[in-house]
Formats: structure tokens, sequence, C-alpha cells
């Protein structure tokens, strides 16, 4: 590890735990003015991600979701592209996968899995590859139609929903069809946690290294860093676009197609809950490093899985961690700018005359 | 403030300037220059870019502080330390690229630059005022237009009444007519003259065209390397004298070493290239040119007449919009396997922007070629830093960059560092094809000697290099055929044993003129 490198990962590491602590005043500030002591809350907090196995279990299945919908900021960030359709990757991969599983009813077990997971992570790379070739061939911006994309996502799936694919047994949730019962995903060993959070967190790693050990990754940041100097060296600009938007999609996909398999066994309403809204602030708060996510998801994780208790307990407005998240969004925003500017990290022997 | 009406008034000051000297770090951008401007004169400034005209006209507006020398306001010695100071004595610049509120209208536009608007504005009182001062000018604009729907002529009209309106009565125009037609050029210069015989303004005008200075001023200041190189009364000059004063008379700086003659193969043929600006408005026009095997081709030219364009063009970083480029035969489309193949190497102005990550280290951005090569790609996939990192060090040896180590990211390496990084990259290996754009620009002599001397190396051994530069010494010293680019075409071609500086200058200040 090279010194600029270390140096780095500390200043994130410092700057990411100042904008938690920011975030944890201010929230404490706003259950202060509700009627309510900010120490009681912080405990219920940690009672409700952490302290207990059942709450624990609870963090890391918001987590894994959160850890793939991350990745479809991070991956196309890291070539210079703003992405935020991962709420909409993730709808439209869950919807693929119900399609699979019902047509794949009586499969073997781990072929149809296979198959179920292939599909909505295609559809997924798809959904987001599309915005970045409007970007690169049409000059739309990437952020403007990831974000349009989230809404005709979740328009299409409720017109699926509603309609083609409605499950008419089902009274009192709309829903689509459900994936055959033997094809459903199951707990991990040991803890009670479904798959896909193996599944994240192996994804992680593996664009970690795609992004960090491999030509390709270079190629990348290379663009990402200036893209004048990945022309001059000719790179092929549109296909690598295209490539880390398919990835980032893909993921967010995949997360879908968990969320069908291991959660819920069917398209609903349940699925658009804000997984990939959040998964753009895992993505800032692990600047765009792949390894980092699977960390900052659980902390996210955590955030999500104390929120129930934390309005049981206070009697709190269900909106309560949406306000947390919040707060913490808009301040790892501001913590941006921190970047570069803090001299401990910035060592004035890198200065040559 | 109401100063429109008292114009005709109060007349302009006499403006003098003596011994201006300014410097920056080591080198002295002006060295003791004096000029004097008496009240209703309209005065040139010309010279090449660099010369030093934008740094005198900066230190008379505040911009800039003086090393040395006085500004004296009709006889009297004046402290201008800001743009404020300089609009309360009545100096007023505009400048080459318009500085209005494209959303407003015109007299919105003209009143937001007063230094003391009240919160609320009485438009009905303004309006008044506004239309007095209208009626009084020599050209006239309709107070409720938009900005948006005027022409680049008006817009230029606007930007001297805004002056005028706030109390200038000297006015600095600074290559006024780079944004405009012929037509509007010689209406708005006419104007302004007609301004200046009528004692109400005096002018400075900054261009480096002689048909404006010929046609408009009583005066003329010519700058060369910071210096006054020569002044006088516009009549009583030929534009050959001046041509003479701003490109000098030395004989040529001895140049390196050159073994072969230069005309080998043909490397790159450019045909009929046509290339827009970001704007959409052609900057390269119809442009074409051979390039062969060991001969160092100059081009000429002052800045902004598409040199910028036609190189990003060459780096892929713009598409053409007609013509064809060949290289060694082929046409050429700039994808990575081509650039490999015929081995063209680049290196352009800015190199950090346009040819470097800002944020990777020095070891990174020197395999921005080859990473993806051995022996930095192992198995064609995996990155080896380390053997990254080990020819990084053999690089920063071999080109002597000055840098804290491989890993030091590129920002905090010096101007001239990051040039011999980029050179280290580019000519790390044989090349065939080097262009090459201001390679010295802001560099000490040191570094200046050893990157040209790097670059007829290049060209010794074969390579066809094409350069081109602002700084007509360069072009004079490196090259073997001397091309001159004006308003995006060759306007003009020489061989090096040929070539008349006189000439060349005025090719360079004037197109088809």
């Amino acid at each position: 590890m090279t010194g600029t490198g270390f140096m780095n990962t500390m200043e994130a590491v410092a700057i990411n735990a100042a904008a938690f602590v920011i975030t944890m005043v201010l929230f404490g500030l706003y259950v202060t003015w509700l009627g309510h002591n900010p120490l009681d809350v912080y405990y219920v907090l940690w009672l409700g991600s952490f302290a207990r196995q059942i709450s624990i279990e609870s963090t890391l299945t918001n987590a894994a979701p959160l850890m793939l919908t991350a990745l479809c900021t991070a991956i196309p960030a890291r070539a210079g592209l703003l992405v935020i359709g991962g709420e909409g990757a993730l709808v439209v991969g869950g919807v693929a996968t119900v399609l699979v599983g019902v047509l794949l009813s009586g499969a073997p077990f781990l072929v149809g899995v296979t198959l179920m997971s292939l599909a909505g992570a295609i559809a997924g790379g798809l959904w987001i590859a599309f915005a970045g070739a409007l970007r690169q061939y049409r000059g739309v911006n990437e952020t403007i139609s990831t974000l349009l994309l989230n809404y005709i996502a979740i328009a299409v799936m409720y017109h699926l929903i509603t309609g083609p694919i409605r499950d008419w047994e089902r009274v009192l949730k709309t829903s689509s069809w459900s994936i055959p019962e033997e094809l459903r995903v199951g707990a991990l060993p040991l803890v009670d946690v479904h798959w896909g959070l193996a599944v994240g967190i192996v994804t992680c790693l593996i664009l970690y290294v795609v992004m960090r050990k491999t030509t390709f990754g270079f190629g990348v940041d290379v663009l990402g860093g200036n893209q004048r100097a990945a022309q001059m060296a000719g790179l092929p600009i549109n296909k690598m676009v295209l490539i880390c938007c398919f990835m980032g999609g893909a993921a967010a996909g995949l997360a879908g197609a968990f969320e069908v398999t291991a959660v819920h066994g069917f398209a609903s309403e349940s699925l658009v809950v804000g997984f990939g809204y959040a998964g753009i602030l895992v993505a800032f708060l692990s600047r765009q490093n792949p390894a980092a996510i699977i960390l900052m998801a659980i902390i996210l994780g955590g955030v999500a899985a104390s929120g129930g208790l934390l309005q049981r307990r206070f009697d709190l407005p269900d909106a309560t961690t949406q306000v947390l998240q919040g707060l913490l969004f808009m301040v790892v925003l501001a913590s941006n700018a921190a970047y570069g500017r803090l001299n401990i990290f910035q060592p004035a022997a890198w200065r040559t005359a | 403030m109401n100063m429109m009406s008292e114009l005709g008034m109060i007349a302009p000051p006499r403006v003098t300037m003596t011994g201006v000297t300014k410097r920056f770090g080591a080198l002295t951008a002006l060295d003791a220059v004096s000029i004097d401007i008496a009240p209703g004169s309209f005065h040139a400034l010309l010279g090449e870019n660099g010369a030093g005209k934008s740094t005198l006209v900066k230190c008379l507006m505040g911009t800039y502080r003086a090393d040395e020398g006085q500004v004296l306001l009709d006889g009297r010695e004046t402290q201008i330390n800001s743009t404020r100071d300089a609009q309360k004595a009545g100096l007023g610049m505009v400048y080459q690229h318009f500085t209005l509120v494209p959303s407003m209208s015109v007299a919105e536009n003209l009143i937001l630059g007063e230094a003391d608007l009240p919160a609320v504005i009485d438009w009905r009182a303004r309006r008044k005022l506004l239309r007095a001062f209208m009626a009084d000018m020599p050209f006239q604009l309709d107070l409720d237009r938009a900005i948006s729907n005027l022409s680049a002529g008006e817009k230029q009209k606007l930007e001297i009444l805004k002056q005028l309106y706030l109390g200038s009565r000297f006015l600095v125009l600074d290559e006024p007519t780079s944004v405009l037609t012929p037509d509007e050029a010689d209406q708005i210069l006419g104007l302004m003259r007609d301004l200046a015989q009528a004692g109400r303004i005096s002018v400075i005008l900054i261009s480096h065209k002689l048909r404006e200075v010929e046609s408009y001023a009583d005066e003329v200041t010519v700058l060369r390397q910071g210096r006054v190189s020569g002044q006088g009364r516009v009549a009583d000059l030929t534009r050959s004298d001046m041509v003479q004063m701003m490109v000098g008379e030395d004989t040529f700086a001895k140049s390196e070493a050159r073994s072969t003659s230069g005309s080998g193969s043909t490397h790159l043929t450019v045909r009929g290239l046509c290339v827009d600006d970001d704007k959409g408005v052609a900057a390269v026009r119809d442009l074409s040119l051979e390039l062969r095997s060991g001969e160092i081709v100059g081009i000429a030219g002052v800045s902004g007449n598409g040199q910028t364009e036609f190189v990003e063009t060459l780096a892929g970083q713009r598409n053409e919009t007609a013509g064809e480029i060949i290289v060694d035969g082929v046409p050429y489309s700039k994808t990575r396997k081509e650039i490999r193949a015929a081995r063209i190497k680049l290196l352009p102005e800015a190199p950090l922007d346009n040819a470097c990550v800002r944020g990777m280290s020095v070891a990174q951005n020197l395999a921005l070629r080859d990473f993806d090569q051995p022996p930095v790609a192992k198995g064609g996939v995996w990155l080896d830093k380390a053997a990254m990192r080990a020819r990084a060090v053999d690089l920063i040896t071999r080109f002597r960059v000055k840098t804290q180590g491989p890993d030091a990211p590129i920002e905090t390496l010096s101007g001239g560092n990051v040039q011999r990084t980029v050179l280290a990259r580019e000519l790390s290996d044989k090349s065939n094809i080097l262009i090459v754009q201001n390679p010295c620009f802001g560099l000490d002599l040191k570094a200046v000697a050893e990157i040209r001397r790097r670059i007829v190396d290049a060209r010794n051994d074969g390579t066809a290099v094409l350069l081109i530069s602002e700084d007509l010494d360069e072009i004079l010293e490196l090259s073997d055929r001397i091309l001159v680019m004006s308003e995006g075409q060759i306007v003009f071609e020489t061989p090096r044993e040929d070539a008349d500086l006189q000439e060349i200058g005025r090719h360079m200040a004037q197109h088809g003129d």
C-alpha cells in the first residue's frame, strides 16, 4: 500500500465519522424537539440495529439489497456518471425474476434460482445501460434519465401487477403471481439472513477486484478522472460507459431478484421501499469503493432495521428513520467538500518546486 | 449616479505610464514600458501573443500592480489598486468576451454595474435618465430588448455603452473585433473613432490586426517581449514598419544540430479538414497538410485561429465535420489500436487538463499509453502495479522529472515537470508522429532548451513532428517547414531556408489582405 492510498483511506474514515457524528447531533435535536431524550433514542437505535442477534439479523437483511443498489451508483460513478436509477433497476429486476420464475415451475432448484437471478441482473443491467446509451449517443443527462426511468419502472410494475400478471387470489395485497414455492431461496447457515447477503458481499468483492486490480478498472478510472485524457489515449469510451452502466444496473437487478426469491416471493409495492435511493447514500459514503460498500451498507442497514423499534418505543412518526437517512445524506454530501482541504491528509511534503 | 449627461463636458484624462515593469517570478512580462495617451486620441497597442499587451493594460486598470513605474492621470501620480479605482478615475475596459447577463434587458444591463445601486430601483426615473443618455450617444439600442436577442455587434455596442454610462472616458478595447463580422467591426471602430475625434473619449485598441490599426488609430505602440519596440503616429508608418516592430529583426536563433534533410515518407496527411468549435462555429476550415518522416513542420499563428480545435481533432477530443485524416496511407479514426500501430504521440497545450488525470499519481499518468500492454498488463487483464511503478522510476530518471516520487499526485508537480512527464510518456518508445502544441509555454529557459532538444532528437530519429506554436521564435528555431494558420486555414507556407520574418508576420496578422 502506498502512502497516498493510506492517507486517502484515513481521510475518508475521518470525514465519514465526523459526518456520522454531526448527523446524530442533528437527529438528537430533532427528537428533542419532538419531546424525547436523545440519549434514550440513541440507545434504542443501538438496540434495534446491532445489540442483539435478532437485530443484527434484521440489519443484515436490510444491508443485502443496499450493497447491490449502491453498486448501481458506485460503478458508473467511477467512469464519471451520476446514476441514481437503482430503485428502477431493482424493480425491473424483481419483475423479470417473477416472470422467469413462473415459467420455470418444476425446474431443479439450482437451475431455477440461477436463471431467475440472471434474468433479474440482465433486466436491471439493460435498464441502466439504456440510460448510458442515451448519454453517450444522444447527449441525455444520465442523472435525469435514470431518475425518470425509476418512475417508469415503478409504473410498469404497477401496470403488470394490477392486470396482466396479477394474482387475483391474493385479495388483501395487490401483487403479481408468486414464484413456485420450491424455487424460494432460504436462509444462510447459522444466521437467519437470506442468501442475498452472501451474493451482495461476493458481488462487491468481485467488482472491487475488477475496478482496482484490472486494466479495465484502470481505464475506467482514467475516464472518470479526465475524459479528455481518455480520449487522447484512444480508450473505447462508449463501450466502457455501457459496461459500467450494465454492471451497476445488473447489481441492482440482482437485489430485486433476491427480494423476490428470498423475501416476498412475488412482485408488489414492497419492492418500492427506497433501497435504490438509500443505495445512492451508501455509494457516496463509500466514495464509490465497492469493498467499502459492504461496511457502509451494514451501517445503513442498521439504521433501517432500528426504525420499527424506534417508532414503537417512542411513538415517533413513521418517517423518522427517513428523516435520519435524509440528514445523513445531506451531511455526507456537504462533507464531500472537505476532501482535499484537511491539511493533515495533504502533507506539504508532496509539493515540489 | 448620473454621469451620462456629462459626457462631452468632462474631457477624458491624459493617461501617462512611465517605466512600468512587471515581473512574474523569473519572467519579466513588462520591462520599463512608457506610453502617453492624450485626451481624444485613438491609440493602438500592437504585438504578438505574450508580448505584454494585456499585462500593460491590467497594470493600468488595477488588476495587476506594477513592480516599478508610475501611472499619471492628467499629470498627477495616481494609485490604481482595483478595477473600482479605475472606474472612479474614468477608466473602463471592454473585454474580448461579453460580460452581459443574457436573460436581462438592455436597461437592466446598463445599470447593474452602478457602484451604489439602491435596494429599490425607481425605474421611471432611471428610464428617463437612460433615454436621455441614449439620445446623446452616437449609436442607440432599444432599452427593452433582451440581451439574448442581440447580435454580437449589438452586444459589443452595449458593452461600450455600459462603460460610457458608468462614466468611463478612457476606454480600453481588448481585441473587440475578434467576435464580430468585418462589417460590424468597421462600424463599431468607426463610431469609436468619431467619439475620440470629437474629444469625448480616448481609446486604447489592443489588436493584432494591422488593417484595423491603419484604418482607425492615430498612434500606435508596438510591444515585443515586454518592451516597447516601436511607437509613433500611424500615418508615419508603413505596414512593413509595424510588422518589423512586431516580429523583430533578429536572425534566427541557433537551432539544434540536424542529421538528415528531413524528407522521408509521408506519415500524416490532412485533407480538407473542417472542425467546429464548442459553439458550432467553424474553427478549422478546409485545412490540408502533409507531414513527412524526419521533418518538423511548424504552424505559426495568433492564438484563437483554430489551432486548439485542430490539435483536439488530431487527439480524438473533437470530431471533424468534413475532410479526412490519413495516417500511413489509411484513414485514421483515433482508436487506441491505431494510435499504437501508427505510433502517434501527443503533447498538447495545458497537458494537465488535456493529457493527464489530476487525481492520479505520476506513475499512473506515465502508464496512460500502455497500461494494457505488457509489462504493466499481465495476462492482458491484470494490472501489475509494481511493474507500473518500476517503469515510472526509470522514466522519471531518464527524463529528469522533478517529483517527490512516482506516487506523488501529478497535480503537485510544477508546469515544467508535468510537461516532462507527458513527454517522457510519449517519447518512452519509438514514435512515428509527434504532435506538439505550445510545448514551452510558461517554462523557464532551462526547461525550454531541454524540451526543444528532445523534440529535435525525435525528428532526427525519423519522427514526423507537427509543432503548433504561438511563439514565432520557437517555430523559426525548430521547424524545417513553416506554415501560417489564420482563421482556420493554412494561408502561407515556406521552407525554413526561405523564411522571411516580415512576410510570416504579415500573414499571421491578417488573413488574405
